[in-house]
């Protein structure tokens, strides 16, 4: 497909745009309608400045590999990490400090929220995926992205759902489900774009000049399947009107509870657990410079953990109407999943065996090595509080938050910036990063900062659930809402503070990255000598 | 495909694949990894025999231990009732007074009360009950329909000004400010009325100010500005004020008065909560 039809293409959807925004039946529809305009009128304006008329298109290598769009998703990776600590941030001191940016009714907690989840999850977890996948599966099977311009639709067809859930989610639209919360026709553009996803990853897979699949385009391929039935399953409904925003959910009731956690929980398992996995198992043995550690295990736990995460979503339902055998089977499955789990983490750092002393020298592999003890921790934080004693305690309390950040600070982020810092000097071809100083305080930043975060979270959750379930010697409860609320603040303040370094390390990453693309090299003492070349690992 | 090679530094065989150059050690499961994994699952199935756990045609399996989410909940609040035993009722069949004058009852019902407060009327008059502009403060000894044990269970029962209610605690203060008093007359009342409390006020007092004190005021507020809880007219004449906290708020309030809703409580509550309510409200320090 030459660039002429790619314009044609926009510009038919710039159009379908403009009708849908004419016709729209509600002004949260028309707006959005709108957007899309916007975003499609540029794009055309952009596929046809390149279109060189009388001229036949450059055809691409075929045995070239297609690393435009990782280099797109590298910088948007860094962008969206920043944009997502950022409103993390306020998010933060919105709780701490109520009357701080609060813009009515767009930046209102309740939408500030959903934007930063989607921000951090899908925004920068997404893109780090989607960019990573293309690198991944390209180089371990030595095949060019099958499909021609199709993972240019896939790549940027995801920014503009990214777009559209965060417009929507400041302009009041959402279906109201945690992690789900763009609408019908966002979620329908998502499938489309996911499905293209699919057979993109596959066609590689399938045209691939290696014999066997490596581990890590299990984990990818997994992500990308699972994350599209659950996906659609959960978004199943019916809008109010072809041309209008509303839609209500195919299901109700408990049932609708059990289907949202099953996304839910699923959503964590199967994109923020698997994907990255996926990034781990190519990126941190190439930083390292030496073989996985265990391939039998990388299969056992590979396919345990597909197996049995898929049936762990109802501990998010605990003590509520769920019936009492769904609350045990998901209970029981949560900590089955310990193990499996784990053996991620002891593929992650036994592959380091023979090269701890890049520990020093390296920062890049301090960040992977802190991903991978921050995934076994909360890995392990995690079964304990499916566990129903514990769950009575910590649900509905700031632990859960804790949880939460430790396995997205600590684990997705640490390990995304790692792949980020091993990719940017290689799409580019730049001998080295910018400075390994500035990594190094990135780490540092990053690292206190989900101590903090995490420790605060800990003493907050605990508080909250105890005060909660305080009863005085007469059987009355002792505190009110608002009292648990005051006892938190100190902590909410922290949380922001520990937010805040996260943030400040993103914007350092941000900055060396930019310099890293403009083939700077920044004049900086080494971080550590190797100890002796006896000790480094055969190559 | 590469033949089979001995990693140097572990000792390990590899599988003899090899991407973009990565390898993998053919290393054995670690042992303790596997018996813990082994232990969970043997330690799930021994669970899903003990708990509810499969589903079946008709219902789910109940496992051997006969437990219930449902079950549980009624024993604990079995164990709750059971130990408030016949409190409730004997709080039901007696006077807010005489729960006071008993000690046992008194304890429980101050408990109850302080949790009923937090959630129902903490809201307006503040967890430590000290009150804010318009909303009283229940800590000090002023007060505007009563502070003995049955005129607090009354207003509690039946609310302020509530509409739903016709036993509801009911006054309300002529707005001067509309054709009764002329504006300099209402700054002249002002200026009297903070002298009462002592109050810096830009307003002059006057001999004019308390005429017209004593013509238009008197009769409810009391002469000196007194106050008087039959007809809830809060005193004037001490630094505790409803909404008047400065003269240019006296002056706002002789114009056009706000006036306070309380809700009726009796209707929402029940009795014995409300009796709970006047007993721990009593209890806060201004009791009378």
């Amino acid at each position: 497909m030459t660039k002429l039809h790619g314009a044609i293409i926009l510009g038919l959807g710039t159009l379908l745009a403009v009708l849908a925004a004419g016709f729209a039946a509600d002004g949260l529809f028309r707006a959005h309608a709108l957007i899309v305009m916007l975003a499609l009128g540029i794009a055309t304006i952009v596929m046809l400045r390149q279109v060189e008329f009388g001229r036949a298109p450059a055809r691409p290598d075929p045995s070239a590999y297609m690393d435009d769009p990782i280099r797109a998703g590298a910088i948007l990776t860094v962008f969206w990490g920043v944009v997502g600590f950022l409103v993390g941030v306020i998010a933060a001191l919105q709780l701490a400090f109520p009357d701080i940016f609060n813009i009515q009714p767009w930046f209102n907690f309740g939408r500030v929220r959903p934007l930063h989840t989607s921000a951090v999850i899908f925004a920068f977890g997404g893109t780090a995926l989607i960019t990573t996948s293309f690198w991944v599966v390209q180089r371990t099977t030595r095949a060019r992205l099958w499909g021609g311009a199709l993972p240019w639709f896939v790549f940027w067809g995801y920014q503009l759902f990214i777009v559209l859930a965060a417009t929507g989610y400041l302009l009041g639209i959402t279906a109201g489900r945690e992690y789900a919360e763009p609408e019908w026709y966002v979620d329908l553009w998502l499938t489309l774009v996911w499905v293209a996803y699919l057979a993109v990853f596959l066609g590689t897979l399938l045209m691939r000049k290696e014999p066997h699949i490596y581990v890590a385009n299990w984990f990818y391929l997994a992500f990308i399947v699972t994350i599209a039935m659950l996906h659609v399953v959960n978004n199943l409904s019916l809008p109010v009107s072809l041309l209008g925003y509303k839609s209500y959910s195919a299901f109700s009731g408990v049932q609708d509870a059990l289907t949202q956690w099953w996304y839910g929980h699923n959503a964590v398992g199967f994109f923020l657990t698997a994907g990255f996995l996926g990034m781990m198992y190519y990126f941190l043995p190439k930083q390292a410079e030496r073989p996985v550690y265990s391939y039998r295990l990388s299969i056992i736990h590979f396919w345990a953990l597909i197996f049995l995460y898929i049936w762990a979503g109802p501990h998010h339902l605990h003590y509520t109407a769920l019936p009492d055998w769904a609350q045990t089977l998901g209970m029981v499955f949560s900590i089955m999943l310990w193990m499996p789990s784990w053996g991620g983490m002891i593929n992650g750092l036994m592959t380091l065996s023979g090269a701890w002393d890049k520990m020093r020298t390296d920062p890049i592999i301090r960040m992977m090595v802190i991903a991978v003890a921050f995934y076994g921790m909360s890995t392990f934080e995690g079964p304990v509080m499916s566990i129903k004693m514990v769950n009575s305690l910590s649900h509905y309390t700031d632990w859960t938050i804790g949880h939460v950040h430790s396995g997205a600070l600590g684990w997705v982020g640490m390990i995304s910036f790692g792949a980020i810092y091993f990719l940017v000097p290689r799409l580019w071809n730049r001998t080295q990063l910018y400075s390994l100083r500035l990594v190094n305080w990135h780490f540092w930043l990053a690292t206190l900062g989900i101590v903090i975060y995490a420790a605060v979270m800990w003493v907050a959750g605990i508080t909250q659930g105890l005060m909660w379930r305080e009863y005085d010697d007469q059987g009355f409860l002792v505190y009110s809402f608002a009292e648990t609320v005051q006892a938190l603040q100190p902590y909410f303040v922290l949380r922001a503070l520990g937010g805040a370094l996260y943030l400040a390390g993103g914007v350092v990453m941000a900055w060396n990255i930019y310099q890293t693309i403009r083939g700077k090299i920044r004049n900086e003492k080494p971080i550590a000598a190797p100890l002796t070349a006896g000790t480094q690992p055969a190559e | 495909m590469a033949l089979k090679e001995i990693d140097e530094i572990s000792g390990t065989e590899t599988t003899g694949h090899e991407w973009d150059g990565i390898k993998e050690l053919n290393t054995p499961l670690p042992r303790w990894w596997l018996y813990t994994f082994y232990a969970t699952i043997v330690w799930a199935v021994g669970y899903c025999i003990a708990y509810p756990a499969v589903p079946l045609v008709g219902e789910a399996t109940r496992g051997v231990l006969g437990w219930s989410s449902r079950a549980d909940l009624d024993k604990t609040l079995d164990a709750a009732q059971a130990a408030q035993a016949g409190m409730i009722e004997r709080i039901a069949a007696t006077d807010v007074s005489d729960i006071i004058a008993d000690a046992e009852m008194e304890r429980f019902a101050r408990s109850a009360g302080a949790s009923l407060f937090k959630v129902n009327c903490s809201q307006c008059h503040g967890s430590g009950a000290a009150g804010s502009i318009g909303y009283p403060n229940l800590n000090d000894d002023e007060w505007l329909w009563g502070g003995a044990p049955e005129a607090i269970y009354t207003t509690i029962s039946h609310g302020v000004r509530f509409a739903d209610d016709e036993n509801a605690r009911f006054s309300e203060m002529p707005a001067f400010g509309a054709g009764l008093l002329e504006r300099e007359q209402i700054f002249e009342v002002a200026g009297y009325v903070a002298s009462l409390s002592g109050m810096e006020s830009v307003y002059p007092v006057t001999e004019e100010g308390a005429q017209l004190f004593a013509d238009n005021c008197a009769s409810c507020h009391g002469t000196g500005g007194t106050g008087m809880q039959d007809v809830g007219a809060p005193p004037l004449n001490n630094a505790i004020a409803l909404y008047a906290e400065n003269a240019d708020a006296i002056v706002a309030q002789v114009t056009a008065p706000r006036h306070g809703v309380m809700p009726a409580w009796q209707a929402k509550l029940g009795d014995v909560a409300v009796k709970e309510l006047a007993v721990y409200v009593h209890g806060l320090g201004g009791g009378q």
